[in-house]
């Protein structure tokens, strides 16, 4: 089975994060990561959806039957940037703070907490970066840990942006609000 | 304030702008405002009160596949919408025009397990091409609007739009200045012309070509188009289930039905011919058998509106997305010089008088049809007579049930028109067919509506035989083929389970008295020298009519490809059961 990461551009509409995700749960392929943000158009959201499977064609062409989906791309042999970005609370009695501190810096992370006996640390790069960091900090104990999965832009002048007309202001719903004021 | 209209009566006017005729439901506690304001516009919207809500899905798709129109049922929230799910999914498989509008509970309390509250747009979402939860009494237009552009074009499909009792019955000005803005929905309706160019070369230059027909080709309108295609290039023809009618089967170019029971020369013409052009038919299962050991000798030429078809089943070598209208038209420009056409031309009849010889080996239709006299009434009797006694009618539209007797039908009647066989195809929805004949008679009033339904299948849904009466729909007639076995079932248990017929022996009321009961006209036929006359009976009955045909019990459908196998290796059987 190979990853394959899959860039949506959305129109933000309730339920359209299901419709997309449902997809991929009715040919049995596992989700491994999945993030959802606003994109540089209002009104359009981009998800990074990362997938295990043989062949994800099909789905990317099933995901454009969404009506609401506007723009798919399978960017797993793209060049890309991809970054996550995880928060680590660790065991981090005082005898072990400044190994912590030391490594936090030579991977680039940031202390964004500490406590009695704990640290909360931050830190973002690639997938296998923050894989790596997670590794590396394990030993002191881990206590909590969250990522937000993996998101993904093609380098270089090649865009992945929504047709111009599926900004926010020249969608039919948003025209009904003025009917409203009558 | 003046020109005020409830959301409900928003809606009757939304739906009469999109030329509504007849509606099909149900009515209930959330869809009530709905119903209200209908009274108000009872001469413009016709409603069919049907017995159940799947009774009313059925309908709506009858009436959609006999004329292309958008089907519209409606049903109330909770139960009332959940039984429109299966209608729901039988139109998204078959790619039904449909709009379902459900009554949802008011949005103060959605969410809240309210008093018959289900999440329907939830459960639609994987059956439905679109659906809308409208909470709000702004966007009723819009959503009317957009559902019936999406259900109509394209690839056509369901969309349930489910709204608000709230919504139903705020009130306000409407303002039918409507837009539609969809950015993520564009359809692509012409082909890639380097590609139809491409497909063109392939076709001109083969040796056994060979053309597939499915349902696309009707619902594009694209009937004269295959027609000029076909006979221009001497190109054989096979039909699809879906695709009965969109080429003529007494046209000496077409060759039948492929799949599971399709004839034996078609199925072989599929392994051995180099280049199938597929036009509409989206390659089920039940066409292809073993996906991978299909057409293996064949560069296949797949046209289809939707992308996501195109290489999903079978490798394909041109893919042409588009419509197939559009398409057949731009493939006949490129018809290659008149010297290459009458190359192209001689090989096809070649090729075509191959496949006859085949056929002559394997002549199951004739074998099935004039089969020495006896009076134990086998199915094929029924088929035969209905079959010589509509070819000298004309004009009907038949409308089959799920089973034995709906392949039998494929295979045995002579389709010639489209739109004149209308069947649940890809769901196999058993109880399809009364209402869906409800639906078709309502939309062809001058056409005889002949359902032709087992007897498992029948009493799925029989009640909607009130819904014909009171309608006064005289023109629907339904022929039981009753074996007292859900007969398909029983098939593949004495084939392939030892005969365990486990679950499948299957009793019935008495359908003489029953369509009796419901004021119809009912016959009993046990012999095959009674089929005529009941037939003509029915005929010249000013009313609905059901015939019960007690056939022999035990009757195969031949040829059969078995699950899972090529469709190089069927089962021809024995044509005498």
């Amino acid at each position: 089975m190979n990853k394959h990461t899959v860039v949506a551009l959305v129109q933000d509409r309730p339920g359209v994060l299901n419709r997309a995700v449902s997809l991929f749960r009715r040919r049995g392929f596992n989700i491994e990561s999945l993030a959802v943000g606003h994109s540089e158009t209002p009104g359009v959201s981009r998800m990074t959806l990362v997938v295990e499977a043989e062949d994800v064609e099909q789905v990317t062409k099933q995901l454009y039957r969404l009506i609401e989906v506007l723009k798919v791309s399978d960017v797993t042999s793209d060049p890309t940037v991809e970054r996550e970005m995880a928060l680590v609370k660790i065991h981090a009695p005082s005898g072990s703070r400044p190994e912590i501190v030391a490594l936090t810096g030579m991977f680039g992370a940031k202390i964004v907490d500490v406590g009695y006996n704990t640290m909360v640390i931050e830190m973002t790069g690639t997938p296998s970066k923050v894989e790596n960091f997670i590794e590396v900090v394990r030993p002191f104990g881990m206590k909590e840990m969250m990522r937000t999965g993996r998101i993904a832009m093609v380098r270089g002048a090649h865009t992945h942006q929504a047709p111009a007309d599926a900004t926010e202001s020249g969608n039919g719903h948003a025209t009904a609000e003025a009917a409203t004021l009558n | 304030m003046p020109n005020q209209r409830t959301g409900a009566q928003i809606l009757c006017e939304a739906l009469i702008r999109e030329n509504v005729e007849v509606m099909f439901g149900i009515p209930g506690g959330a869809i009530m405002p709905f119903y209200y304001a209908m009274w108000e516009y009872r001469d413009q919207l016709r409603h069919v009160l049907c017995r159940h809500e799947q009774g009313a899905g059925h309908a709506a798709e009858g009436y959609a596949r006999s004329t292309g129109k958008v089907g519209v049922c409606i049903g109330t929230s909770g139960p009332g919408a959940t039984n429109l799910v299966t209608p729901i999914a039988d139109a998204m498989m078959d790619s039904t025009p449909l709009v379902a509008l459900t009554g949802q509970v008011s949005s103060l309390v959605l969410g809240k397990d309210a008093f018959q509250e289900t999440d329907i747009t939830g459960i639609t979402m994987p059956i439905t091409k679109h659906n809308y939860l409208v909470k709000r009494i702004e966007d009723i237009a819009y959503a009317v609007k957009e559902a019936f552009h999406i259900a109509a074009t394209g690839r056509p499909g369901p969309v349930l739009v489910d709204i608000t009792k709230d919504a139903l019955q705020a009130k306000m000005v409407p303002n039918w200045e409507i837009k539609l803005n969809l950015p993520g929905y564009k359809p692509n309706y012409n082909g890639n012309r380097k590609q139809i160019r491409e497909a063109m070369r392939l076709l001109t230059e083969a040796k056994k070509p060979l053309i597939m027909s499915g349902n696309g080709v009707t619902m594009a309108g694209a009937i004269g188009e295959l027609h000029e295609l076909a006979e221009r290039t001497g190109v054989p023809v096979v039909t699809t289930l879906h695709g009965i009618g969109s080429f003529p089967e007494n046209h000496p170019q077409n060759i039948g039905m492929p799949g599971m029971h399709g004839w034996v020369h078609v199925n072989r013409a599929i392994q051995e011919c180099d280049v199938l052009l597929n036009i509409g038919g989206r390659f089920d299962d039940r066409v292809t058998g073993k996906a991978s050991t299909f057409a293996p000798h064949a560069k296949v030429i797949h046209v289809d509106i939707d992308p996501s078809e195109i290489g999903k089943n079978v490798k394909v070598a041109v893919p042409i997305v588009g419509d197939a209208r559009n398409v057949l038209r731009a493939l006949i420009e490129e018809l290659p010089s008149r010297e290459a056409l009458a190359e192209l031309h001689g090989r096809a009849s070649d090729w075509l008088e191959h496949i006859r010889e085949m056929q002559d080996k394997h002549q199951h239709k004739q074998q099935y049809l004039n089969r020495p006299d006896t009076t134990n009434l086998m199915p094929h009797d029924v088929y035969a007579a209905l079959t010589r006694f509509l070819n000298a009618r004309g004009q009907y539209r038949v409308v089959t049930d799920v089973g034995q007797h709906q392949m039998w039908a494929a295979q045995l009647m002579d389709w010639l028109k489209p739109r004149t066989h209308i069947t649940s195809g890809g769901a196999g929805t058993m109880g399809f067919a009364v209402p869906a004949a409800m639906g078709v008679a309502i939309a062809n009033p001058t056409d005889t509506v002949w359902a032709i339904c087992g007897d498992g299948g029948f009493q799925m849904t029989n009640q909607e035989m009130q819904t014909i009466m009171q309608e006064g729909l005289k023109n629907v007639k339904v022929a039981v083929i009753n074996n007292g076995y859900l007969g398909m079932v029983r098939q593949w248990q004495e084939l392939f389970e030892g005969k365990r017929y486990s679950g499948t022996p299957l009793s019935g009321p008495n359908f003489r008295l029953l369509a009796e009961a419901y004021g119809w006209k009912g016959i009993t036929v046990e012999r095959v020298t009674d089929v005529e006359g009941a037939i003509e009976t029915a005929n010249a009955t000013d009313g609905p009519v059901l015939i019960d045909f007690r056939v022999e019990r035990e009757v195969n459908v031949w040829p059969m490809v078995p699950q899972g196998k090529s469709i190089g290796e069927m089962i021809t059987g024995t044509p005498q059961a």
